[in-house]
């Protein structure tokens, strides 16, 4: 019988409640007393020199109370990278300043030059209009191979258009090199991992408050991660003491990655806030949003496999093109790096790997870390280019992969891209998704497809990430410029009741109720009584936040050894109660007792004493039930899994639908599985989205095509099958004490490579020599790929 | 938004009156204009919203003839069902909200390319009627986003004579769910009408070739062997001039397979 309760239970999220009922509180919810609106003057050119901007008239517009424009922010910081990445010969990158508002020049169709501050929000956008801004038109660099041949700069001060060309492990190259030089079959695929928007259900919010009486600031932002955010103001940005900044980030409606990151709106409210001494509100309008968040992906891959007579794989060796954008942002540098390089083993035995990256900067929004960041794109590569090569080789995709697995005697196993896997078995996912996908059932299944005139093709996958993201040990080598453990702080209430303090933040992982069901199992309480808090830096511990699938697994384990320490003091109030040596102590379904006495009390009077400490041993124990924990990972977790999924294509039309999927992951143990499942399905929408509806467009002017959902395509219910989820293969962690490995991003990483092999499957069973088409397959696209085959 | 003026009135005279102020615009169920207000794409002094004029909503039918009122919305169309390829085709514009604000009026005075209930309009053979005349369809779609109405003309009315078999295909373009080709064919007693929006930088217009081969053959297998030229049709992110040209002849041989 499941749970009801505690680890392992599916626990209504109980967050839900005040989402469904429209009770949340999300930052443009929240009104201040004296509040005013921000508006940006944003480019509407790719790239251009900024020769002048006149606000005179917008100044004189009724309303108004400050402009700002890039001249006020050239004595602040800009805002960084967060990772250094050298080149293959040994040069750091190159790296540019981000600027609060552009200065000199305007990088990318949304750069921000200028921003009005007026009463009401009407009023702010008639100002901006009136900014005249004489700013004169460059040819755009929007192509990733035209830019590196360019010989004029997104960064003239750099001289170049590539941030770093990366190569990893350098050490390996020339054993690669000469794999594939005497390999029996090598097979080479080109291929594009296409830009993703983001588009979270609510946009980009800011709204700073000034105190002048203390010299203290209050930014109520979108954020994944206030004490980041707050660290990057801080530390480069403005300079504002750490102390006199508070960053809340209250309800947020999803982030996929674009909240982790700092961004200029952020630093304009509060020094316009300052400036007049009231609240300064701004919130993205969808236009705003899809020009400047931070985008996904955006990979041009050429990727080879060598493979011994048997099938055994030999070397991979890949050379990628990683689209940056205009300005550097927080993370962009260690995604297409340690992030996706370190990944190019798969779940595969294959002795030689090598990675070659080359990032570039183009007339384009910033790219950085979106739902998977990096690993998506790594088995996106690896997973088209074995399946094209079973193909070749005639041999079935699935024993292919069989064939070159990891077996799980072989843990911990070095992979030959630099990670050390700690626990895992393929084998056992890939039997397990053969069973419940009916894999055998397929033939007859296609056969039904083709009396309805339709093309049915089967895909599959295995995928392995690297996530709980991360060991600050091994990533201060690798270029990180911050650590990135969690913290928690368990605060026991007097009447029983806790409160805990978590550095990882929830915008739609469910942690109000996951985290609660930890300790309530430690505790042996409800968990009810259990409330999460998170997002306001003046509450909670230094965290780094919530991304990289990393929120039960470093921030949990956090959790877990506050509440560690909470039980240890626990016990030792308990024994000075019971008059007995705490060793003696056993703590069962909330309640203390004298091992082998029928001596107990409860946690709850455990607690009550703790803060009414009459006739307290105070010289041995401290008043109080409190305590925190930091938790830094031994190393990254590796979740693991086997998909497919099962396509129909309309030859007529070359509309792909999708007609089922199903998803067996190794998530190790597993703390509410109604929420891993839910993680899941949002994951696999994503990635069926990036297969086959999401097509982000620039013109070759740098404008984006694709600016709105009349053109960009969102998947929606009628896009999507139903899904088959199985996480029944959980191998657990070795190395954290929940032995989890985080779910939020597996969906989306191993979907793509699914359905394009699906696709490609359905094709070449009605007669097509068809062997890649790029993602997004759109009917248009898929119906090319069948004429010219 | 830039600030307005608007005006209700319960009447088309009134409406007529109001909308004779050169800086008046009609307002319908508003499904285009009030987007393009929000994105500050226009500035009407003053909007005239026609939601409030009872003598242009209501469905009616005499004849074999089909009377929709102009403020009629997609939702009370796709309720009536006695013009059966009409309705399914209104109960597949946009979605819910769409259908429960948007009029037929409205989106036949826009005439948007890629809109379908032009294709209707014009695969039906319908008639405009304006608080001022009656225009056939065929004199009425001039290109796109181009009708035959005035300044300050008003849809009232469309009169659909309801053919013997008719059906609407449409491929939707995925994002907006506008038509990316949308396909219309009417068989009446005097021939075959097929009228194709979405694929046109003209806007709605008919393809006689696959109107003479359907009136000799009623058939999908009459199409054998016809193409559309890809010339001056609509090209995008969404699909080629080709692609849309290949796709006319794929959904008007199945509007005539499904036609009833």
């Amino acid at each position: 019988m499941p749970k009801d309760g505690g680890i392992g239970a599916s626990t209504v999220r109980r967050e839900d409640v005040r989402f469904l009922t429209g009770t949340g509180q999300y930052c443009d919810d929240m009104n201040m007393f004296g509040q005013t609106s921000a508006v940006f003057a944003r480019s509407t050119v790719a790239n251009g020199v900024i020769k002048s901007i006149d606000t005179s008239a917008a100044e004189a517009m009724p309303g108004v109370l400050a402009v700002f424009t890039g001249e006020d922010f050239v004595e602040v910081g800009g805002n960084p990278a967060g990772w250094l990445i050298n080149s293959r010969d040994g040069e750091p990158m190159k790296e540019p300043k981000r600027p609060v508002l552009a200065h000199g020049k305007v990088r990318h169709v949304g750069d921000a030059y200028a921003a009005v501050i007026a009463e009401t929000i009407e009023q702010a956008k008639d100002a901006v209009e009136a900014i005249e801004a004489d700013i004169e038109e460059l040819p755009a660099l929007v192509n990733m191979k035209d830019a590196l041949a360019a010989d004029h700069y997104v960064h003239d001060e750099i001289g170049t258009n590539q941030c770093f060309d990366w190569g990893w492990i350098e050490d390996n190259r020339a054993a690669t090199d000469a794999a594939i030089k005497g390999a029996h079959h090598v097979t080479t695929l080109e291929l594009v991992n296409n830009r993703l928007v983001p588009n979270a259900m609510e946009p980009r919010c800011s709204m700073a408050q000034y105190n002048r009486a203390n010299d203290e600031y209050v930014l109520h932002t979108t954020s994944q991660n206030p004490h980041l955010t707050r660290l990057l103001i801080s530390a480069f940005v403005l300079g504002i003491p750490e102390n006199k900044l508070t960053v809340i980030a209250p309800d947020v409606g999803g982030g996929f990655g674009s909240k982790i990151y700092h961004y200029g709106e952020e630093a304009l409210v509060l020094a316009a806030a300052k400036k007049i001494g009231r609240p300064v509100k701004w919130t993205a309008d969808r236009t705003e949003a899809f020009l400047t968040d931070a985008h996904g992906r955006d990979h041009v891959t050429k990727i080879e496999l060598a493979m011994d007579k048997d099938g055994n794989f030999l070397a991979f060796r890949t050379e990628t093109m990683a689209n940056v954008g205009a300005y550097l942002s927080n993370f962009s540098t260690a995604t297409p790096t340690f992030l996706h390089g370190t990944l190019m083993a798969g779940n595969y035995t294959v002795p030689n790997v090598y990675v070659n990256v080359k990032a570039v900067f183009t007339n384009t929004a910033p790219v950085d870390a979106y739902r998977g960041a990096g690993r998506p794109e790594a088995t996106f590569s690896l997973e088209r280019v074995i399946d094209k090569a079973a193909r070749e080789i005639g041999m079935d995709p699935i024993e292919l992969r069989r064939k070159n697995f990891i077996k799980p005697d072989q843990y911990p196993f070095a992979s030959a891209a630099g990670l050390e896997y700690d626990s895992g078995n393929y084998d056992a996912l890939m039997d397990q998704m053969e069973k419940v996908a009916d894999v055998a059932g397929f033939e007859a299944r296609r056969k039904a497809s083709e009396k309805k005139g339709k093309l049915r093709g089967f895909g599959v996958n295995a995928y392995i990430e690297a996530c709980g993201i991360a060991p600050s040990n091994l990533v201060g080598v690798l270029g990180s410029r911050v650590g990135l453990y969690d913290a928690a702080t368990v605060r026991v209430n007097a009447t029983g009741n806790l409160s805990v303090m978590v550095g990882a933040h929830s915008h739609g992982q469910g942690h109000e109720t996951a985290f609660p069901q930890v300790v309530a199992e430690m505790l042996g309480i409800d968990p009810q009584s259990i409330d999460i808090v998170h997002g306001d830096t003046s509450k909670i511990p230094f965290g780094m936040g919530t991304y990289g699938s990393r929120s039960l697994a470093v921030c949990g384990s956090a959790v877990v050894r506050a509440t560690e320490k909470i039980i240890n003091k626990a016990k030792k109030i308990a024994a000075h109660m019971l008059e007995a040596s705490d060793g003696d102590i056993e703590l069962k379904d909330g309640v203390f007792s004298v091992a082998g006495t029928d001596k107990s009390v409860t946690f709850g009077e455990v607690a009550l004493k703790a803060y009414i400490p009459h006739e307290f041993p105070l010289e041995d124990i401290e008043p109080g039930l409190e305590e925190t924990a930091f938790y830094d990972p031994a190393n990254f977790t590796y979740p693991s899994g086997a998909y497919c999924c099962e396509v129909e294509v309309d030859p007529e039309t070359g509309k792909v639908t999708v007609e089922s999927m199903t998803a067996v992951d190794d998530f190790g143990n597993v703390i509410n599985p109604m929420i891993v499942t839910g993680q899941v399905h949002g994951g696999l929408g994503q990635g069926i989205g990036q297969a086959l509806l999401e097509n982000t467009t620039y013109d070759e002017n740098g404008q984006l095509l694709s600016a709105s959902y009349m053109d960009y395509v969102m998947p929606r219910a009628d896009d999507l099958p139903f899904y088959t989820v199985d996480h029944s293969q959980g191998n657990a962690c070795t190395h954290n004490p929940l032995g989890v490995k985080g779910c939020g991003e597996a969906g989306a990483i191993g979907s793509p490579p699914t359905v394009v092999n699906a696709v490609i499957d359905a094709l070449q069973s009605g007669g097509k020599s068809v062997t890649h088409i790029d993602m997004p397959m759109t009917p248009h696209r898929v119906w090319s790929a069948m004429q010219n085959a | 938004m830039y600030a307005f003026d608007i005006e209700r009135p319960a009447t088309v005279a009134e409406a007529v009156a109001a909308l004779s102020n050169e800086d008046a615009q009609a307002l319908g169920g508003g499904q285009t204009l009030i987007p393009t207000l929000k994105q500050r794409l226009a500035s009407p002094e003053k909007l005239v919203s026609l939601t409030g004029v009872a003598e242009m909503k209501g469905i009616s039918s005499a004849g074999g003839v089909l009377t929709i009122g102009g403020g009629t919305t997609h939702d009370d169309v796709a309720a009536d069902g006695s013009y059966k390829a009409l309705s399914e085709l209104a109960a597949n514009i946009g979605d819910p909200a769409v259908r429960s604000r948007g009029t037929i009026g409205g989106s036949i005075a826009n005439n948007d390319p890629s809109a379908c209930y032009p294709a209707a309009a014009l695969g039906s053979g319908a008639t405009i009627v304006t608080n001022e005349r009656e225009i056939a369809a065929d004199d009425y779609f001039v290109g796109m986003f181009e009708t035959a109405l005035d300044e300050g003309e008003i849809i009232t009315a469309v009169k659909f004579p309801i053919p013997e078999k008719a059906n609407y295909q449409k491929f939707v373009q995925p994002a907006s769910r506008f038509a990316l080709v949308g396909v219309f064919v009417a068989k009446t007693a005097d021939g075959v009408r097929v009228a194709v929006t979405g694929a046109s930088n003209e806007g709605v217009h008919r393809w006689t070739a696959a109107e003479e081969a359907l009136s000799k053959d009623f058939s999908a297998g009459a199409l054998d062997g016809l193409t559309v030229s890809a010339d001056d049709l609509i090209a995008d992110l969404h699909g080629s001039a080709e692609y849309r040209a290949h796709l006319v002849a794929v959904m008007t041989k199945r509007a005539v397979a499904a036609a009833s």
